[in-house]
């Protein structure tokens, strides 16, 4: 076993670890928000969508199980990387300049990763944790939605995540070794498109909710 | 046009590891714009040791950007503001009459401090050893062009084997990551095929090393390809990473 640790205990095993769980994030970003769209639709389409997955039944839960356990790799491995950066410079400079290769998000990183892991505990509890049975999630979504600041903490957390996603998407390609002539200027814009849609699209659902639902 | 001009200096000054460093301020008086960065040292320190003071220690050699000894931050930039140029061919033209300039030495736990600008870069050193070479076993002479090597693949290599070993992506790596310089290193012999033959172990050894010395995790931020003053690319990094991903999973090497 002593080579599974030679391997993920390294540098670029840790970077391969937060490579695969993050863009395992944007592939659930996508379906998340591809659903959520049904919200465009009026309440009978959202609690539609929303029973028709929940009719999966063990699917979603091993699904939730995927996530939850991805969730712990990516959210431990960043806190690891991020300890072990700042320990990497002890003597910070008195005068630093960036070079322009890095930009605010690269540079904001840990910190959105953090306030990301803070707005998804605010989520489950608001949206997941709480009574199914007796009202829909479109209730449930006009309710958590009528208080102006949560709509204002929910859409500015997307742009949070925007930020977090125009960064990591070229980043894991990077990390793969994928960085191809070919494709980097392709995986780029890519990973802007990304990042825009991901905003957009999360960043208006709470005001779209406040009108529809 | 040469002229004359006159600057403040703000230099870090460190009797040694164990000693704590400041900042101390100089003043260099009538520096020709056709001078060097270091000649203009030279200078502040012929003034240093005249007045009987100690003078600013600093690492170079070759003077020309090609031995990799001289580096240091100024104004905060690795080597100097100017793209593609070691601190030996930093010209002071690109300086203005009054300017103060901040000098620091290289920053990473993994380069220690010696003295004043000058940092200990052994730990390159020491990733070149794990694995930083192609074994040949001695015997006659083998023919030149025995193996043919694709001329691109060549020249990509002969890119990659412009490092000059510096240290400046890692003192400008918001991470003090040595992911450019050992990427480089491996990727000058993985690119050829008479380094192919030990690619696998090299890239995990080099890569261990240069994890138990100290050095940070690469974030991609780019700061490195930015500073590098012989422009080493990132696609180095990325052949790396996948050198390594095929060592670590696929290779019998552990
Ligand atoms: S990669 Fe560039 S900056 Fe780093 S050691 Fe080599 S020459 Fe210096
Ligand atoms: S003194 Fe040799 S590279 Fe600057």
């Amino acid at each position: 076993m002593d080579w599974v640790k030679g391997t993920f205990g390294t540098s670029i095993g840790k970077k391969q670890l937060m490579a695969v769980t993050g863009l395992g994030f944007i592939g659930f970003l996508t379906g998340h928000l591809l659903g959520n769209l049904t919200i465009y639709l009026g309440p009978e389409s959202f609690n539609s969508y929303a029973e028709h997955l929940h009719a999966l039944g063990p699917l979603v839960n091993m699904a939730e199980v995927g996530l939850l356990l991805f969730a712990t790799v990516h959210i431990s491995t960043g806190l690891l990387l991020f300890y072990q950066n700042y320990k990497a410079r002890p003597v910070k400079y008195v005068g630093k300049k960036w070079a322009g290769g890095r930009t605010i998000f690269s540079a904001t990183m840990p910190y959105t990763g953090v306030l990301i892991l803070v707005f998804l505990i605010i989520h489950l509890k608001t949206f997941h944790f709480v009574d199914h049975d007796n009202q829909t999630i479109s209730q449930i979504a006009s309710n958590v939605f009528s208080s102006v600041g949560y709509v204002v903490f929910y859409t500015l957390s997307m742009v949070v995540v925007a930020f977090h996603v125009k960064h990591g998407f070229w980043s894991a390609f990077q990390t793969f070794g994928a960085n191809h002539v070919k494709y980097m200027p392709a995986i780029f814009v890519l990973s802007a498109i990304c990042a825009v849609v991901a905003g957009i699209g999360f960043g208006f659902l709470p005001v779209v909710s406040r009108l529809v639902l | 046009m040469t002229k004359k001009i006159n600057l403040t200096l703000k230099v870090w000054r460190q009797k040694g590891a164990a000693h704590k460093g400041a900042l101390e301020t100089y003043s260099a008086q009538q520096i020709s714009t056709d001078m060097s960065f270091l000649e203009m040292l030279d200078l502040v320190n012929e003034d240093l040791t005249l007045s009987g003071k100690e003078p600013i220690a600093f690492d170079h050699d070759c003077r020309e950007g090609i031995c990799g000894m001289c580096g240091a931050m100024v104004n905060g930039r690795a080597h100097g503001p100017e793209k593609g140029t070691t601190l030996c061919q930093l010209h002071m033209r690109h300086f203005s009459d009054g300017d103060t300039i901040m000098i620091e030495p290289w920053r990473a736990m993994a380069f220690k401090v010696v003295k004043d600008l000058v940092v200990d870069r052994s730990a390159f050193d020491k990733i070149i050893a794990a694995g930083g070479y192609v074994s040949v076993n001695t015997g006659g002479a083998p023919d030149a062009n025995n193996i043919p090597v694709y001329a691109e693949d060549a020249e990509l290599a002969m890119d990659a084997a412009q490092c000059i070993g510096c240290g400046a992506c890692v003192a400008s790596c918001p991470n003090a990551s040595a992911m450019l310089f050992t990427s480089a290193k491996v990727s000058q012999l993985a690119l050829l095929p008479q380094g192919k033959v030990e690619a696998d172990k090299r890239v995990l050894s080099m890569l261990r090393c240069m994890d138990e010395l100290g050095f940070g995790n690469c974030s991609n931020e780019r700061e490195c390809e930015a500073e590098c003053p012989k422009e080493i690319n990132i696609t180095n990094i990325a052949r790396m990473n996948r050198g390594f991903l095929k060592a670590a999973l696929f290779s019998r090497h552990k």
